[in-house]
């Protein structure tokens, strides 16, 4: 299958007043067109500043120290601005959280998605308000030559998404990031617009990197996992590998701990601790105080052990053939 | 059954926002403004019995905050009555309404905003049982000491600053200063829904705990289906303002009757499901502002019939212990 994008080594880290925080730490992994992979995480594990690096989006006092990450073949980091920009909303697309970050609130819709258009192709007005009203028809917009005249503030928020998952689409980019794009949006609607990607994906084959902290809405939508702890890729492989016979203790605590995974009203399997400060990450495994498994070999640095093809675990101690 | 902790009954809640001066001379001139009015909460109706855990869940702007609030005593109801242990709250003197008060707490979504910045733990933890008397000044710092430890707290924290603590822990410190007041009743308001997985666990374990230690009682408010599902005995489902379901937790997961509980709950991502064709039920959720005539979920429902369009279904017992409002429940 041909591969979209493939980052090696990643290493993003940000200058702060207590200290270097490396919030991406030896990051790698690849996705195939049309393919979808989750990238799984709490709040801090990195999964949003990798999304931002593969775009080139990471300011000062953030930067990218390390890795490659190649896109078609083309390594990214280090890319001028200039060349970057031909890549960012062409080629590669970004969704985010929050819909208002991408949609400017004192503009019409048409006036923003034709001007998307217009920024990397030469083309007139007519062709490419054509363009602006197919992609809101793709992603399920009613009535667009209507809607196209409105302005952010008279769509709701799942309407709202819709319309920055559409400026996405009107490159017909071949890799799409989207952060986190349904966790503002109520169940319901967060089903109608998974929906509506995973078709997206499959018809058009278009990469997809699906950042969530949610492993259920993952469950559904990818197929492959990437699970991101303390800024380091702790274990990667099929959706169905990773989910029925996790490997890192991290992901089966995580999967335990879900209340469907628990018998109703019985306690539920915890991982005790919490997630630890990025700026002071003692050596060896970032996981081992929360651990049930660390023993002393925890205090190196953890070795990837790589079980099958594709398939991923930075642990000492992973757990062998799953099961939690 | 035993008498209901709380029993709410026919209560409504109405949000006006009046017209403003630009409105008010434009009507002057002729034009008909008329003050916007929500109803957030329209004639809903529950008890909860002592002990028991009750879960409401909806999507938002569905009310389940405002039935929340109203139960709590933040908001009066608009019409409706809220009974505790059979005494209309309204009707109480203010001595006994703070009693009342008392006894019923409530915790909040975000730990990061409901907490005192500026005030050290153990006195956010003290302040309402001293004040109100509950414990002797001497011995106010061991009860403290007694609540934090409960609540799975380091009591040589309690000089600490909010900032000084995660997310969890923070909202550990909330139940904390919840239950400093020997409550009975507990209202949770989203409690887990800003906290990470491996966080969310370990703060609903603390409240089975709790639940079994002090024979608390809960109203579980949230929009994660998942996480009612393990902790209520019975679920109540609320859509724009109205009750459309309330069933035993286990029965209304098995075989939901009302058909928006059964789109939400067919909805609910689950890690068993794997690459499923989502098939989302059509629509989005209508403004509050305006609701749909009739029974509030006809537009997006797959089996509406003419009449949800002109007249809103009753929330009827339709087997022992299950209740829900739809109109084909009455054709056989």
């Amino acid at each position: 299958m041909a591969e979209t994008l493939r980052v090696e080594n990643l290493r993003t880290s940000f200058l702060t007043k207590w200290g270097e925080v490396t919030a991406v730490d030896d990051v790698s992994f690849s996705v195939d067109a049309g393919e979808i992979l989750g990238i799984v995480g709490e709040s801090g594990s990195g999964k949003t500043v990798t999304g931002f690096s593969i775009l080139g989006l990471i300011d000062p006092p953030g930067r990218i120290k390390g890795g490659r990450i190649l896109f078609q073949d083309e390594d990214l980091v280090g890319l001028p601005e200039n060349r970057m920009r031909e890549y960012r909303g062409k080629r590669i697309a970004m969704v985010f959280q929050d819909p208002m970050m991408t949609l400017n609130p004192v503009l019409r819709i048409d006036t923003q998605l034709i001007e998307s258009v217009l920024a990397h192709d030469k083309v007139d007005r007519v062709t490419a308000r054509q363009r602006a009203r197919d992609a809101l028809g793709q992603v399920g917009i009613p009535s667009p030559d209507e809607r196209l005249a409105s302005y952010p503030h008279q769509f709701s928020g799942g309407m709202r998404q819709r319309v920055a998952i559409a400026m996405a689409l009107l490159h017909r980019p071949a890799l799409i990031v989207a952060d986190e794009p349904t966790t503002a949006l109520d169940v319901t609607i967060q089903g109608q617009i998974l929906f509506e990607v995973q078709k997206l994906c499959k018809e058009s084959r278009t990469a997809l990197i699906w950042i969530s902290h949610d492993l259920s809405v993952v469950a559904g939508l990818a197929d492959r996992v990437a699970v991101m702890y303390a800024g380091k890729l702790v274990e990667q492989g099929s959706v169905d590998d990773v989910l029925d016979r996790p490997m890192h203790p991290y992901t089966s605590g995580l999967i335990g701990s879900l209340p469907s995974n628990n018998i109703r009203g019985q306690p539920l399997r915890q991982i005790p601790g919490m997630t630890p400060s990025l700026l002071n990450l003692s050596a060896g495994c970032a996981f081992r105080t929360r651990c049930p498994r660390a023993d002393a070999a925890c205090l190196e640095s953890p070795p990837v052990s790589v079980p099958a093809s594709g398939r991923e675990v930075r642990c000492a101690h992973p757990l062998v053939g799953g099961g939690s | 059954m035993t008498a209901p902790l709380i029993e709410v009954r026919n209560v409504s809640r109405l949000f006006v926002k009046p017209i403003d001066l630009a409105q008010q001379i434009a009507n002057a001139f002729g034009a008909h403004q008329r003050p916007e009015i929500v109803h957030a909460v329209d004639d809903v109706s529950f008890a909860i019995a002592e002990g028991e855990v009750v879960g409401l869940v909806g999507e938002s702007g569905c009310g389940k905050s405002t039935v929340g609030r109203v139960v709590a005593g933040v908001l009066d109801p608009s019409a409706g009555q809220v009974r505790f242990r059979g005494r209309d709250v309204a009707e109480l003197g203010s001595e006994e309404r703070r009693q009342v008060k008392l006894k019923t707490q409530m915790i909040f979504q975000d730990p990061f905003a409901s907490l005192n910045p500026r005030m050290r733990i153990g006195m956010t933890i003290g302040e309402a049982p001293r004040h109100h008397g509950l414990v002797a000044a001497e011995e106010l710092d061991a009860y403290v000491d007694d609540v934090m430890a409960r609540c799975g707290l380091e009591p040589g924290f309690k000089r600490r600053y909010p900032h000084q603590f995660s997310g969890g822990q923070r909202q550990r410190i909330s139940i904390a200063r919840a239950l400093a007041v020997k409550p009975e009743f507990l209202i949770c308001d989203e409690a887990v829904a800003a906290l990470d997985v491996s966080i969310q666990a370990q703060i609903l374990n603390l409240f089975m705990k709790l639940r079994a230690e002090l024979r608390l009682t809960y109203l579980f408010i949230s929009h994660d289906l998942g996480v009612v599902e393990h902790l209520s005995d019975r679920v109540i489902v609320m859509y724009l303002g109205r009750i459309v379901e309330m069933a035993p937790t286990e029965e209304l997961f098995r075989r939901p009757v009302h058909p928006y509980a059964q789109a939400l709950l067919a909805e609910v991502p689950r890690i068993s499901k794997r690459r499923s064709r989502f098939a989302p039920v059509k629509g989005e959720i209508p403004s509050p502002l305006n609701p749909p005539p009739g029974c509030h979920f006809h537009p997006r429902c797959p089996h509406a019939l003419p009449r949800c369009r002109v007249e809103a279904p009753a929330l009827r017992e339709i087997a022992p212990g299950r209740w829900a409002a739809c109109h084909l429940n009455d054709t056989p």
